[in-house]
């Protein structure tokens, strides 16, 4: 029998063009989502996955034979693929949907889309790993890696605080932060990971890889292209303000304060 | 409508969020159910106690081996045979736990359904067979309202449990039991090496009523202790962080409070040396009484703060406690 050729990994990381975190958003006055002419950026826990995988491939060299991102969205979202890109992926999806400021498809559809790609794929370039974030920071539904995995069948790590993988024996071991502590998972690949806050923190791309990440290749498709539509399952009614705290009150003191406290009935136990 | 409940547990106790989320699904108007999963001698310990919960139709439970360390590989082909074509469950609710949010969308995405997360009220129309849900989006800066129209089967929803009171037992109370067999998963994917749980002897972040948290203001991890313990033990208080401080190892991963970590709505939340990033006052704003203490008189915490006193916190924190105790 002849030995087997070298293991090779082929990783995908789903990343999302997201309202950036420090805008302060506001609900438009049709009520029906959100002001969306603001600044925009990737989603923070989609760039902990693409810095994952850039260290994935900085630890285990020539065994992590590609890392493609994939985004869906309005032509926009190529901003987003080139900073996946200048952080160190080596090409990139786009599957082209909707107008800028436009819903997205819900997260069942968005899992779909993955799967129906990674399918397409030829031997030798079958996806082993999927790394993505935990959750997007709009919808804050945190629910597209376990679909992901639920659809594909295969071992899934959720909020990841620390990924191992051993390419030959085709196993990744995960740290994942669960409610009170932790938790270690050894997953045989296939796996669908999902990023946490502290598994590493991105780097800034540099300026000579921004440069060389306008070069690099990037396939544009539709969901038409995979045999997909994108009619949402749930009905949004609404986006509303949340009902406003009114806060603002001050004391001088801590003896004020205790007594503040006494009035609300908080004393020492 | 019938709701199943994913009852969670840890060493024999029903978890807090759990029992939020029965008081969410009783709240649909129709039948409960509550499962249980793990080994077989919990199991046999927490059905004698859950069908004594108010509102529960019946109790179903499955022990296996492989429930012990329950994960999403192992569990969702029981979920999944629970709610084949046959089953009359309409909904299925849980707490928005680490377990249970990796579960149940796992689950949905195998019976073509989407998954609705944390939502924090409900309502149930039994004549078009849809349910609406509010949920918070963008850190809890706007409120969706969504419904899931009767074209989705089985309605998957966790439950943000600050949202809703725990069910409490009720005297006389004797829900149904029922055995389900376990499905057993050969080789499964995913093997479970181990769990670390943080010990502490302060009351649980999720469910205390008094919470004391600590930013990057309290320079490191033995300052924050000397100055933040104390206050907490003072007033039988959590101890909870902001991400800065968590990311600055002065405290544990599990204490951080805001969009990524703990959501937390106690009667006392006293914020000390944290500026408020919005990300944090996702995780806090419902609290009834807010308390800060920031050196910055401009500090965004301010603004949702009931009380706030503009102070070093190394000076007056010791003072606060003398004096509460006096």
């Amino acid at each position: 029998m002849r030995p087997s050729p070298a293991r090779l990994l082929n990783i995908l990381v789903p990343v999302k063009r997201a309202v950036d975190y420090a805008v302060k958003i506001r609900v438009n006055p049709q009520k029906t989502g959100i002001d969306t002419n603001v600044k925009h950026s990737m989603n923070p826990f989609d760039e902990i996955a693409v810095e994952e995988a850039v260290r994935l491939r900085e630890r285990l060299k020539t065994h992590v034979k590609s890392i493609k991102a994939i985004t869906i969205g309005p032509p926009k979202s190529l901003d987003t693929l080139r900073t996946a890109l200048a952080m160190g992926a080596d090409a990139a999806v786009h599957v082209q949907h909707g107008e800028e400021g436009s819903a997205g498809p819900e997260p069942l559809s968005v899992a779909k889309t993955f799967k129906a790609w990674m399918e397409k794929q030829k031997e030798g370039n079958k996806i082993d790993m999927v790394i993505l974030g935990k959750q997007a920071i709009d919808d804050d539904l945190g629910v597209t890696g376990q679909m992901l995995a639920g659809l594909l069948g295969w071992s899934q790590a959720t909020f990841a605080s620390k990924v191992e993988v051993d390419v030959e024996k085709k196993q990744a071991l995960v740290t994942r932060e669960i409610d009170g502590g932790s938790e270690e998972l050894r997953c045989s690949l296939p796996v669908v990971i999902t990023t946490d806050l502290r598994l590493n923190e991105p780097r800034y791309a540099s300026l000579p890889n921004i440069m060389k990440a306008k070069k690099k290749p990037v396939e544009t498709i539709s969901p038409a292209d995979l045999g997909l539509d994108y009619t949402p399952q749930l009905e949004l009614l609404k986006v509303e303000e949340p009902p406003k705290r009114v806060g603002g009150g001050k004391v001088g003191s801590v003896d004020e304060l205790v007594e503040k406290l006494k009035e609300a009935g908080i004393t020492a136990v | 409508p019938h709701a199943l409940v994913f009852l969670e547990h840890r060493q024999g106790v029903i978890d807090s969020g759990s029992l939020s989320a029965l008081t969410a699904a009783e709240q649909l108007g129709g039948q409960v159910s509550a499962l249980i999963t793990g080994g077989e001698d919990h199991v046999r310990d927490l059905v004698l106690k859950a069908k004594k919960l108010k509102g529960l139709t019946s109790v179903l439970h499955s022990s296996s081996p492989q429930y012990v360390n329950p994960l999403p590989e192992t569990l969702s082909p029981l979920l999944e045979s629970l709610l084949s074509k046959s089953s009359s469950f309409t909904h299925v609710v849980s707490a928005t736990s680490s377990l249970a949010k990796s579960v149940l969308p796992r689950v949905a995405a195998k019976l073509d359904v989407p998954a609705v997360s944390e939502v924090t009220s409900l309502s149930h129309d039994t004549s078009s067979n849809s349910t609406t849900f509010t949920r918070p989006i963008y850190a809890g800066n706007a409120i969706a309202t969504v419904r899931a129209p009767a074209s989705i089967p089985v309605k998957f929803f966790t439950v943000r449990s600050t949202a809703f009171s725990p069910a409490q037992l009720q005297e006389g109370s004797e829900a149904e039991v029922v055995a389900v067999n376990p499905v057993q998963v050969n080789e499964p994917v995913t093997e479970h090496i181990k769990t670390t749980i943080a010990k502490s002897d302060r009351p649980d972040l999720g469910v205390a009523t008094r919470v004391v948290s600590g930013g990057r203001a309290l320079k490191n991890a033995e300052t924050f202790e000397a100055t933040l313990y104390p206050l907490a033990d003072a007033l039988g208080a959590a101890v909870g962080a902001s991400r800065a401080a968590v990311d600055a190892g002065y405290a544990d991963n599990s204490l951080q409070v805001g969009q990524t970590g703990k959501v937390v709505a106690p009667e006392l939340y006293m914020a000390l040396g944290i500026s408020g990033a919005i990300q944090h006052l996702a995780g806090m704003k419902d609290s009834k009484l807010i308390v800060a203490i920031n050196k910055d008189p401009d500090a965004p915490i301010f603004q949702v703060a009931d009380v706030g006193l503009v102070a070093d916190l190394f000076e007056v924190v010791p003072e606060l406690v003398k004096k509460l105790k006096t």
